[in-house]
């Protein structure tokens, strides 16, 4: 037998050795982004889930000023975690649009009371089908949209504090 | 107490172990026989301290002792004993514990029993399991303490993930962990007999129950956890291809080659460097196997908690086992003597063509199942590659190995006619023709594998019994049977994944109660849905009653489970049994119409599949009962011999 041969199979282990040492190192990233980044908003039209605000539709998202789409629950544990930050984004001169994910009027209502309203618009999406057609698959989640209606950004799970300088700036980006 | 207890055990049996390592490397190279007289005392007393701090772990979890950090993560107060008790290896922390003390033991046991071996080879093999051992030690003593305290103490533990709560559990990792050890054992003996390059026979005699022990463990292990999937995460298959259970499946495929190979070795003193490099590669396997599950680098299914830096520690201890055992391999394969040869049509033949089919199938899983890595670490992209590929790619292969697995057994060692094995297996080459011409005539839509796995299997199930053929029965060895069974289990598994493949019967419905479902020659009366509550969680049960033609009513009722430790919601796939097949009925989500979606599966002898499984894995236990048996007659004949001179 060739001896070089003798030293195919450890050239081998360290061929496959250098790519899990590669998976490893680099960082990993296991979140699914929608595939609707960069493209206009889904046609829809939602009833309004409180008396105070009025409903939400597609159209209300393509006015010439960018936007903020939150997708909220008042069943939802980070919701509340966010809805300070929501509401700094509010104050900052951003205007957010809501759609409340499977949820009822009362529920809403008292969550809102409860955690500050820092909302617009706020459409109800009992069966989430709008949710799943704007490709988000859980709550909490913001889009950012631009003046035309065009998806900029999605941003999946709760906003934290240090999230809403990063979220103003892409606002400012999309005039 | 009991926790400091645990930790100082665990502490003197690492130290044991590197007393252990020391003796073995000093006594090989100063030859002294203290050193090596010394080696057999220290392993045993490792193997006691490890396997004491395994017991007080487990004493641990059963009292919940919420003060330890690992229970209090793990456990919850609430759960069954049973889950107290398997909660112990369901975490990293604790299945590390465990591996080390199955090496302990297994070390110990080679202290007290192996006997056959040369006394340098012994030593270098019981120092190579030391030095395996030290790795797993470091690693559990620095960075996963099981036993370490938490402050403040927590008023209950956060339970154990639901799907795991499974009397599956209690036995699935553990088993495929005997296997894995088995197999480190194989890679000292390999690694020992390469440093003292005394690679014959009597290694492999002495290695060959380890194999076989390992193999049988990772053959329940496959076989447990491939049903535990099936029924547990109601997606009403068998084998997903997924990276976990890829890597399980890895190095059985790995070992079953080893156990043939050093059956060639033990006989006929051939295949000598293969043999080793296969020992090298099974151990390697399930090394591997263990890196991707901990580490997270493949995403999968099985949702273990991942860990980079666990990530990192095990590929260091991989690069240092397995790069050292190859370098060891290709500095010293060169000057092992040559083994005896052997013409093409033969025993060794046949057992090497097992063999490269066997590594072929095996690199192609390992492709498949590292693809998406490498593609990863050089262009970034993201993809996953999925069952069409593996069933294309190995099914084809896997028809061969069987065939070659109906006419080996019959041919003789070193040079057979060709022409008489075609007289031998001719039987059964007429009934894998004839099978496959009834069911190509009176089935439709069976894909062409499935045809070939029916019929070949139909031939081998006959084929695998002709090994007895005209022999005296009650004379002929253990072993022997213990083949004859393990391929007839094969034959079993292929029927009923060929089966399952081609005659499954699906249907999805929106029913809402006092609907009925029919699939098959199964009737379904949905009666009703209702709460149900076990001793961690709540359901919502569908009430149904199943009725096979005109039979009796059964009541089949699968769930949607909610466990409160951990707000996680399970489906309960519920099952109905019979002999020619399994009712398989999931409980979808229900919309506000009042409709359930029901998943109803009718799946033709798929239950073969596991017993076929469970018929392998007793063939080898057989073929190790049977050797060792006779390892040990055969030497009492010796010593009575000896003794008479």
């Amino acid at each position: 037998m060739n001896r070089w041969l003798l030293w195919l199979p450890l050239a081998l282990f360290g061929l496959f050795f250098a790519a899990f040492a590669t998976g490893l190192i680099m960082p990993k990233d296991n979140i699914i982004e929608s595939k609707m980044v960069g493209k206009p908003m889904p046609a829809f039209s939602l009833p309004g889930a409180v008396e105070q605000r009025p409903a939400l539709s597609s159209a209300d998202l393509a006015e010439g000023k960018p936007t903020l789409l939150n997708i909220f629950a008042s069943w939802c544990v980070p919701c509340i975690a966010e809805a300070p930050h929501l509401l700094a984004l509010q104050q900052a001169g951003a205007e957010i649009n809501a759609i409340a994910s499977r949820d009822t009027p009362q529920d809403i209502a008292n969550f809102l009371n409860r955690w500050g309203n820092p909302y617009s618009r706020i459409g109800t999406d009992t069966t989430s089908k709008v949710q799943l057609e704007l490709g988000s698959s859980g709550v909490p989640e913001t889009f950012v949209i631009d003046g035309n209606g065009i998806i900029v950004h999605q941003h999946i799970g709760d906003i934290r504090e240090e999230d809403v300088p990063k979220i103003l700036k892409l606002l400012e980006d999309a005039k | 107490m009991i926790a400091e207890t645990g930790l100082i055990a665990l502490w003197l049996a690492g130290a044991l172990t590197l007393l252990q390592f020391i003796l073995g490397a000093v006594g090989l190279r100063t030859d002294r026989e203290a050193y090596f007289a010394a080696i057999r005392p220290v392993a045993i007393a490792q193997g006691l301290f490890v396997a004491l701090s395994f017991l007080l772990l487990i004493w641990l979890f059963l009292r919940s002792d919420m003060s330890v950090k690992l229970v209090a993560m793990n456990s919850a107060s609430v759960k069954p004993l049973l889950y107290k008790f398997a909660g112990t290896w369901g975490n990293h922390e604790g299945s590390m514990l465990l591996w080390v003390t199955v090496m302990g033991l297994a070390g110990a046991f080679i202290a007290l029993f192996e006997r056959s071996l040369k006394t340098r080879t012994l030593v270098a093999t019981l120092a190579a399991q030391a030095f395996i051992s030290l790795g797993f030690y470091a690693f559990l003593l620095i960075s996963s303490n099981p036993f370490e305290r938490m402050f403040p103490v927590p008023a209950d533990g956060q339970g154990l993930n639901p799907l795991l709560q499974d009397p599956g559990l209690a036995f699935h990792p553990p088993t495929l962990y005997f296997g894995y050890v088995g197999l480190s054992v194989a890679f000292s003996f390999a690694v020992g007999a390469m440093i003292t390059r005394d690679v014959g026979a009597a290694f492999a005699k002495a290695m060959r129950p380890w194999v076989l022990g390992a193999w049988i463990f990772l053959t329940l292990g496959i076989t447990a956890g491939s049903y535990w999937a099936y029924y547990e995460l109601g997606w009403g298959g068998w084998w997903f291809w997924d990276p976990v259970e890829n890597a399980s499946l890895m190095p059985w495929l790995a070992a079953t080659a080893l156990l043939h190979s050093v059956t060639v070795l033990a006989t006929r003193d051939g295949l000598r460097a293969w043999t080793l490099m296969l020992a090298v590669v099974a151990f390697s396997m399930s090394m591997i196997g263990t890196f991707l599950v901990r580490s997270g680098i493949l995403t999968s299914v099985h949702a273990f908690a991942v860990d980079p830096e666990r990530g990192s520690f095990i590929l260091a201890l991989l690069a240092l086992y397995i790069g050292g055992a190859m370098a060891l391999f290709a500095l010293r394969v060169g000057t092992v003597k040559e083994g005896s040869r052997f013409e093409l049509v033969s025993r060794e033949g046949a057992l090497v063509a097992n063999n490269l089919l066997l590594s072929v199938i095996l690199a192609l899983v390992f492709i498949g199942t590292l693809y998406p890595l490498f593609v990863e670490a050089i262009t970034g992209d993201k993809l996953s590659v999925g069952p069409p590929y593996f069933n294309l790619a190995t099914g084809p292969l896997a028809l061969m190995l069987v065939a070659v697995m109906a006419a080996g057994p019959l041919l003789r060692w070193r040079r057979d006619n060709p022409r008489t094995l075609l007289n031998r297996i001719s039987i059964p080459i007429l009934i894998t023709a004839a099978s496959l011409f009834a069911l190509a005539l009176f089935t439709t839509g069976m894909s062409i594998l499935s045809l070939l796995g029916m019929g070949l299997a139909a031939g081998v199930a006959i084929a695998s019994f002709a090994p007895l053929w005209k022999r005296n029965l009650r004379r002929t060895p253990m072993h022997t049977y213990g083949m004859v069974i393990a391929h007839f289990g094969i034959a079993v598994a292929l029927v009923g994944m060929a089966s399952e493949a081609s005659f499954t019967e699906e249907k999805l419905v929106a029913a809402t109660p006092g609907d009925e479902i029919v699939v098959n020659n199964w009737k379904l009366k949905f009666e009703a849905i209702e709460p149900v509550a076990g001793p961690n969680w709540t359901a919502l049960e569908s009430r149904i009653t199943a009725q096979y033609g005109d039979g009796a009513l059964h009541p089949i009722n699968p769930q949607n489970r909610m466990f409160a430790a951990a707000q996680t919601q399970t489906s309960e796939a519920a099952l109905l049994t019979r002999w020619n097949g399994q009712l398989y009925v999931v409980l979808g989500d229900g919309d506000s119409e009042g409709r359930w979606q029901i998943r109803v599966w009718w799946k033709p002898f798929v239950t073969l599949i596991w017993y076929g499984g469970i018929l392998v894995a007793l063939g080898g236990l057989l073929a190790m009962v049977g050797r060792l048996r006779r390892g040990y007659k055969q030497r009492k004949q010796r010593e009575f011999a000896e003794a008479m001179l």
